[in-house]
C-alpha cells in the first residue's frame, strides 16, 4: 500500500510571517540594547542593575526574548520537519522543544523583574 | 591547428539489469570541428558504445530532455559548450531521482509535484468567441515565468526538494505556480494561495538561490516564490 501524502496544514504562512517580525524586534532591540549600554554602563553591577531597572527596557528585553523563542521554535521546528521523519519521535522531540522554550520564557520573566 | 581533438569523459553507468551498482566509467572520444556542444560529445559516445542512454530530443534547449549534472552543476548538455568545461567532463543523472538507467531518471516525483498547482487557466466565465484578451502590460507579468521548458534542473539542484520531495513543489512547480497567479484571466487566485499555504508547499524555500543559478532559461524561481509569499500577506493583512 502506497502512504498518502498528507500536506495541507495552514500555519506555514502565518509561521513564515512570524519569523520575519520577531527579526525584525530582534534587529531594532539589538540597536536599542547597543545604545542603552554605550550610554548607561560603566563596568559596574549597579549600572548594569540600573539599565534594566526602567519599565521600557525590562519591556523590551522581554518582547525581544519572547521574539528569539518564537523564532526558534520555528527554526527548529523546521529542522526536525527536515531529517526527524517517524512522526512519533518528531512529536515527542517537538513537545520537548516547545516545553522548554515556554520554560525559558518562565525563566527570563523571573530574571529580568528580580534585577 | 588540428580539426580534431579528444575529449575525456567521466560518465555515471548503471544498467539495472546488468549492474549491481552504479560506477564511474572513464571513457574518451575523438570530437570533429562541428561538435560545439556536450550533447554533440554524448552522441558519439553512443555511436562508440551504444549501451550508453540518456534523453535528447530538440538539441537546442527547448525541450528539456538531456537535463543532467555536468561537472557537479546541473545543466541541459545542448546548451552547454564542450570548450566551458574542465576534463575530465564529469557526467552524472540528476541529483535526487531515482536512476532508470545511466542519466535517465524517473520524473514521477517532479512532474506530480508540478500537476499539483494545477497547471492551467482556471477561468469559470462562458469562453468568449475568440479569445481572452489581456492588457500589453498585464500579459508582460508573464515574461519569466512561462518560459520554463521543465527540464528540472532547479528543482533537483535544490535541496529542500531532496529532502522533501514529497511535500515541498520545488523551484519549478513553484514558478508554474506564480504563473498562474500572476495571470489576469485566471479566477482561482485564493485557491491557488490555499494550495500553497502549509508549512512544506512553498514555505520549505529558504531562498538559497540554487535554482537560479542552474536555470538553462536564466529564470529566477526565487524572485517567483517571494511574489506568492508577498500576494499571501497581501491577502492576509
Amino acid at each position: 500500500m502506497v502512504k498518502p501524502v498528507i500536506v495541507g496544514a495552514h500555519y506555514g504562512f502565518r509561521d513564515w510571517l512570524a519569523q520575519r517580525i520577531t527579526a525584525v524586534v530582534m534587529a531594532l532591540y539589538t540597536v536599542i540594547f547597543a545604545v542603552c549600554a554605550l550610554t548607561t554602563l560603566d563596568g559596574s553591577y549597579e549600572s548594569w542593575r540600573g539599565m534594566f531597572s526602567g519599565g521600557f527596557m525590562r519591556f523590551a528585553t522581554f518582547l525581544t526574548f519572547l521574539s528569539l523563542f518564537f523564532h526558534a521554535w520555528i527554526g527548529v521546528r523546521d529542522i526536525f520537519m527536515d531529517y526527524i521523519k517517524p512522526t512519533g519521535i518528531r512529536l515527542a522531540l517537538h513537545s520537548i522543544v516547545a516545553l522548554l522554550l515556554i520554560g525559558y520564557a518562565g525563566w527570563a520573566v523571573q530574571i529580568l523583574w528580580r534585577l | 591547428m588540428s580539426s580534431k581533438r579528444t575529449v575525456q569523459f567521466k560518465i555515471y553507468r548503471y544498467d539495472p539489469d546488468k549492474d549491481d551498482k552504479p560506477y564511474m566509467q572513464d571513457i574518451s572520444v575523438e570530437l570533429e570541428e562541428s561538435d560545439k556542444k556536450l550533447l554533440d560529445a554524448l552522441v558519439r559516445l553512443k555511436a562508440k558504445d551504444d549501451s550508453l542512454s540518456f534523453r535528447r530530443s530538440c538539441r537546442e534547449g527547448v525541450c528539456g530532455s538531456d537535463a543532467m549534472n555536468i561537472n557537479g552543476k546541473n545543466g541541459l548538455a545542448c546548451l552547454t559548450g564542450i570548450d566551458e568545461l574542465a576534463q575530465p567532463i564529469t557526467i552524472r543523472p540528476l541529483p535526487g531521482l531515482p536512476v532508470i538507467r545511466d542519466v535517465i531518471v524517473d520524473m514521477t516525483q517532479f512532474f506530480k509535484q508540478y500537476h499539483s498547482i494545477k497547471p492551467y487557466l482556471i477561468n469559470n466565465d462562458p469562453a468568449p468567441e475568440r479569445e481572452r484578451l489581456q492588457s500589453p502590460e498585464d500579459r508582460e507579468e508573464l515574461n519569466g515565468l512561462y518560459e520554463c521548458i521543465l527540464c528540472a534542473c532547479c528543482s533537483t539542484s535544490c535541496p529542500s526538494f531532496w529532502w522533501n520531495p514529497d511535500k515541498f513543489v520545488g523551484p519549478a512547480g513553484l514558478l508554474a505556480a506564480y504563473r498562474f497567479l500572476a495571470d489576469t484571466r485566471d479566477q482561482a487566485t485564493s485557491e491557488r494561495l490555499d494550495n500553497l499555504e502549509d508549512p512544506y508547499r512553498l514555505f520549505r524555500c529558504h531562498s538559497i538561490m540554487n535554482c537560479v543559478d542552474v536555470c538553462p532559461k536564466g529564470l529566477n524561481p526565487t524572485r517567483a516564490i517571494g511574489k506568492i509569499k508577498d500576494m499571501m500577506v497581501r491577502r492576509a493583512v
